[in-house]
């Protein structure tokens, strides 16, 4: 005899495990002050060469840390000590992406109490780490000039999961003909208003504006606690 | 391909509540938006993967597209927007900036026999 089956309700977030970890690690990152940003582009959109750029132009004034994923290799981490901030590498082996359950991980131990700012680095890959909460403060998507103008058209999803856009390797821009009035229209047709800073870590251009953009924005989301640090 | 770990989350979920209620579980119903960055296709597939060899090996999972609506601030109205290309109010072309519905993962029921 074949038996009816009963639908039972569930009305679960797939991703809940994660999310759950992801809100545990906001609330510690808050408690403790410090400033969170993660950075999603795709691979050689200049990710490394970028937030290599900002530690060293951060470290002198703030305290500053980073979280690199990878699939393999140390390369990166090694790239991002020569800053002289802390570097801790996440290697994911064959995972596509970083989840909140590898920052956890990683920052075991860790005392985070120190810091202002802690930046992720997430394994290169446009369309994975969307889904996914680390629970960041900022999330920054990356494109760079050489990649061409629709890479927002193609990854909508990653964009619109991102805060901000960051464009980079803004010094080659002229050389490969970069059309920006289409970028930008591209990255707001995917992300309406977005926010979106345009930059070159090789030769500086455009970096003031961007580290102006994350100290504020670090003061506003953490105030009572950074005034309570400084005293 | 994150997918396969969704599907593994999936399968886990299932049988937890499975488990609970003391059944077999026939089918799940998950409900999937289009920025919620998964691929459908992608995840059916990773489904059969993940639940293979588990109680839950042959059950089928029933993936319900759930559509972009944005409010539009302009029309003061939800709108159903058909391209994640283009977030604005297909009426009157305002940028979308509230998304009410289209990130959408979830495990909304399944069916169970015991």
């Amino acid at each position: 005899m074949t038996q009816e089956p009963r639908l039972v309700e569930v009305r679960k977030n797939i991703l809940k495990h994660n999310d759950v970890i992801a809100r545990g690690l906001r609330e510690r990152f808050r408690e403790q002050g410090v400033f969170v940003v993660s950075l999603v582009s795709s691979p050689g959109s200049g990710k490394t060469a970028f937030l290599e750029k900002v530690l060293t132009l951060l470290s002198p004034h703030h305290h500053v840390a980073a979280l690199v994923g990878d699939l393999a290799t140390e390369n990166d981490a090694e790239r991002l000590a020569r800053s002289g901030a802390p570097v801790r590498q996440i290697t994911t082996g064959t995972v596509c992406h970083l989840e909140a359950a590898m920052v956890q991980d990683a920052l075991e131990s860790w005392n985070l109490g120190p810091l202002d700012f802690l930046f992720i680095e997430n394994v290169g890959n446009l369309v994975c780490p969307s889904s996914y909460d680390l629970g960041e403060a900022l999330r920054l998507v990356l494109t760079s000039v050489t990649e061409g103008e629709d890479k927002p058209l193609k990854y909508p999803t990653i964009f619109n999961s991102a805060d901000v856009a960051v464009v980079t390797k803004m010094d080659l821009a002229h050389a490969v003909e970069f059309d920006e009035a289409t970028a930008v229209a591209n990255i707001r047709a995917v992300r309406p208003n977005m926010q979106i800073f345009k930059v070159s870590s090789k030769t500086g251009y455009g970096m003031e504006d961007l580290l102006n953009f994350l100290r504020s924005s670090r003061v506003g989301s953490t105030e009572v606690v950074v005034s309570s640090k400084r005293s | 391909m994150h997918e396969l770990s969704i599907a593994m989350s999936l399968v886990e979920m299932a049988q937890e509540e499975a488990e609970r209620i003391s059944g077999q579980v026939q089918a799940l119903h998950v409900r999937l938006g289009p920025l919620s960055g998964v691929f459908k296709d992608a995840l059916l597939s990773s489904y059969e993967m993940a639940s293979f060899d588990t109680p839950l090996q042959g059950s089928q999972l029933v993936i319900e597209d759930v559509p972009i609506v944005i409010y539009c601030s302009q029309c003061q109205v939800e709108r159903t927007v058909d391209s994640l290309q283009w977030l604005c109010c297909p009426v009157c072309s305002t940028p979308a900036t509230q998304i009410l519905h289209g990130k959408e993962l979830e495990l909304t029921s399944l069916e169970i026999v015991s």
